[in-house]
């Protein structure tokens, strides 16, 4: 049958693509592992039995697949330690950030041998994922997804030798699953003041606020926000738009014009995409989030983002010291983990930014000293006096919140006693309903 | 919260459901049901945007965008008119396919700015009251050519020799045939038209709508809803940009209903509760859910005005339906 033989022919074509593409694959996929240049392990004092040195950095190929992941390799003599990423690596927000973080572990942490996957489904997946990477070899796995924090933990029981570290969760087991936070309120109050002096320049004073999901995450960091505006824009007001998404560039962008168009000046985002600076009318200003690179063009002011690489080496080498404890660690501005785009060594401000006050960007410029030195901490945020928009007093003069309050809601069983379910005085939106 | 603004942004995100609905139409009227569009989409934005990126040209973009799709659709072609595949199977690996090959070379783009599609207004039609501030101010090249492209689309497939063709080929095929028309030679023509549309509606998103290369998330699922609309459009061009542009409006919708405290006098229910947001957010994925579902069924196809061959390899000699 004539039929038959060519479909034979296009079988065996697709077999033989198929196996060059795999062929390839081992090389540098996605989920591959990814060297820095030429960081050679020089020969190595910690690699036990280093008579031939281990190249780390070097991809080892082999990326096994499971399910429609592909499982990376562990190599023998270096020290593992493996991503998990609820984004693509590459996706301009959150999941770059953390690989960012990653190349600067493989980079700076000696016989280090990183890997990562990407775009992996919190859940079930997630499981699946991580216990593969824990049977795998790999000695520390940082779970990046609030949703991944179940997952690690059961893996984390199965296998007491790997170092678990779930990012922005709560949950530990103090032996060898942790979590680990830090307080971008301290970026968002920076941000805030900004924002407002920009507003205030402008003569059109209202700021704009994406949130993403009614949490007390997204209520902490817009109140943060607003609490900063005021300090430089005593008349501010903050508008805000849920989009219950955390990555979503059509979205975004539609709240983000959304909030523009109904008057506001400058528009600040708890999603990752440059959204706010790209929607942006002539004259009004956006303030991008999680990824430095994402501040580009001349219509974003600054970027809050995140800098992993110091706290995730140091995690590394506790680790691999054996002196990691597991449990709750969150970390304010002193760690080191994050920035204020163009207001941190090295970089230069934004075009919107640098022609303001000098005496409010001196106020940023002391306060932002002040927080790396760790003498202003998120308990310096939310320091009374603080009233919230229905008139109540939420914290008197002096009065600092409590960890338990800033990422709790008594709804959600929370033992705080003043929460975060309220919004700042100068926040023109009423508060998500809970159920 | 003003309905002019709404309704502007909507034709501005309704234009990618608009192309990608097209283009289905047109697989589908020619009988290949093609479930591959998120991945053509997907693959059409990232072409694009990296072609104006190193061309500095929008337009090449736009051009090789839409041959991404194109010829990554004829592997659904060659699956389905030549080998009758199961249409389908095939057509969601062409989602996986386009999806990962889109990923692998969009490596590094993210966070680039390449040249977009240029926006303007229509001289003296934007000076219209209420039409011309929703129609013809301020909206990107491919908006306008969306207003153009969907009548045309229609009186292409109900008035035209070459549009009886196409419909004679989805309807049945075994007299098309006999009639003298080349059978497959259309269809793979008409997956290709689609394709070509799928990519368009990418570089839309890419190039001007949400500019930028968000890896998966750059698309988010509009080619699925670009496939239940042509359902709900009962494979008519008109309709299917109709219902593009108020997908575009409801969503955009949402946002704007979030802002003032009171409606006509009433609390409004989005400013007290932001979560019925959730709830809309969510309807056009139940919409495309349902209008699959129903889609599927024999019988409620026929009441619709599905294409009577859809879905069916046409093998030449072989008794007709």
């Amino acid at each position: 049958m004539m039929k038959n033989k060519t479909l034979w022919i296009f079988f065996l074509m697709m077999l033989a693509l198929a196996m060059t593409l795999s062929a390839c694959g081992g090389g540098d996929e996605p989920a591959a592992d990814e060297g820095s240049e030429d960081t050679a392990a020089d020969s190595g004092d910690t690699a036990a039995e280093a008579d031939t040195a281990v190249d780390c950095t070097s991809s080892t190929g082999e990326a096994e697949q499971e399910g429609s992941y592909q499982i990376p390799t562990a190599i023998e003599g270096c020290y593992n330690v493996a991503f998990v990423y609820v984004g693509p690596h590459d996706d301009g927000g959150w999941s770059q950030a953390h690989d960012v973080g990653r190349i600067y572990v493989q980079e700076n942490v000696e016989d280090v041998h990183t890997a990562y996957v990407e775009i992996v489904a919190e859940g079930a997946d997630a499981e699946q994922v991580i216990r593969s990477l824990a049977r795998k070899g790999f000695d520390v796995i940082f779970t990046t997804s609030f949703g991944y924090m179940d997952a690690s933990a059961t893996v984390a029981d199965e296998f007491p030798d790997v170092d678990i570290i779930h990012i922005s969760g709560f949950m530990t087991n103090g032996e060898n699953f942790g979590n680990l936070m830090g307080a971008m309120e301290n970026m968002k109050y920076l941000a805030g003041m900004l924002a407002g002096s920009r507003a205030m320049m402008d003569g059109n004073p209202r700021l704009g606020y994406i949130a993403t999901f009614p949490i007390p995450e997204e209520l902490r960091l817009g109140n943060a926000f607003a609490l900063g505006a005021q300090k430089t824009c005593p008349e501010c007001t903050v508008d805000v738009r849920w989009i219950f998404t955390w990555h979503d560039p059509i979205i975004e962008k539609d709240a983000a014009s959304s909030l523009f168009d109904s008057g506001v000046q400058v528009v600040m985002t708890g999603a990752d995409t440059p959204a706010p600076a790209e929607a942006a009318p002539e004259g009004k200003w956006g303030i991008t989030y999680d990824y430095a690179g994402n501040c580009v063009i001349d219509a974003c002011l600054t970027s809050m983002y995140w800098d992993w690489g110091v706290v995730y080496a140091r995690i590394v080498e506790e680790s691999r010291a054996g002196t990691w404890v597991a449990g709750s660690e969150y970390f304010d501005a002193d760690a080191g983990a994050m920035g204020l785009y163009g207001f941190m060594e090295g970089e230069t401000l934004q075009p919107g930014v640098a022609e303001l006050p000098e005496a409010d960007l001196q106020m940023i410029r002391d306060t932002l000293a002040a927080m790396l030195a760790g003498e202003f901490t998120r308990f310096d945020v939310f320091k009374g006096p603080i009233v919230d928009n229905q008139g109540n007093t939420v914290l008197e003069d002096g009065v600092s919140l409590e960890q338990v309050d800033l990422d709790g809601f008594s709804q959600f069983g929370s033992p705080c006693t003043t929460c975060m379910y309220w919004w700042n005085e100068n926040v023109t939106a009423e508060l998500p309903e809970l159920e | 919260m003003d309905p002019i603004i709404i309704l502007h942004a909507g034709l501005a995100t309704g234009t990618i459901l608009l192309f990608a609905a097209i283009g289905e139409i047109f697989a589908e009227r020619a009988g290949i049901l093609n479930l591959g569009v998120e991945g053509m989409m997907l693959l059409g934005a990232m072409a694009g945007f990296s072609t104006s990126l190193s061309t500095g040209s929008p337009w090449v973009g736009l051009i090789v965008a839409m041959l991404a799709g194109g010829i990554i659709s004829l592997a659904h072609g060659l699956v389905t008119i030549h080998f009758q595949a199961d249409q389908v199977v095939s057509g969601l690996s062409l989602t996986f396919l386009g999806t990962g090959l889109a990923l692998v070379l969009g490596e590094g783009l993210t966070g680039q700015n390449p040249p977009l599609v240029p926006s303007f207004s229509i001289p003296l039609l934007s000076q219209i009251p209420v039409i011309g501030p929703i129609f013809f101010f301020d909206h990107s090249l491919l908006v306008y050519v969306g207003y153009l492209f969907a009548p045309l689309a229609w009186y292409y497939i109900h008035r035209t020799r070459p549009g009886m063709h196409l419909r004679a080929v989805g309807e049945k095929p075994e007299a098309a045939d006999t009639m003298g028309i080349n059978v497959y030679r259309l269809r793979y023509m008409y997956v290709f038209v689609g394709g070509c549309l799928a990519g368009l509606a990418g570089a839309t998103i890419s190039l001007s709508v949400s500019p930028g290369w968000y890896s998966t998330q750059t698309t988010s699922g509009q080619g699925w809803i670009a496939v239940g609309l042509v359902i709900f459009a009962q494979w008519d061009p008109l309709r299917a940009a109709l219902g593009g542009y108020l997908f575009g409006a409801l969503r955009r919708g949402i946002l704007d209903l979030q802002g003032p405290a009171t409606l006509f006098g009433f609390r409004n229910p989005l400013f007290v509760n932001s979560n019925f947001g959730f709830f809309l957010q969510m309807m056009p994925f139940i919409l495309t859910i349902i209008a699959l579902v129903v889609g599927s069924r024999a019988v409620a196809r026929k009441r619709l005005g599905a294409p009577a061959a859809l879905g069916v390899p046409y093998i030449r000699g072989e008794r007709g339906l």
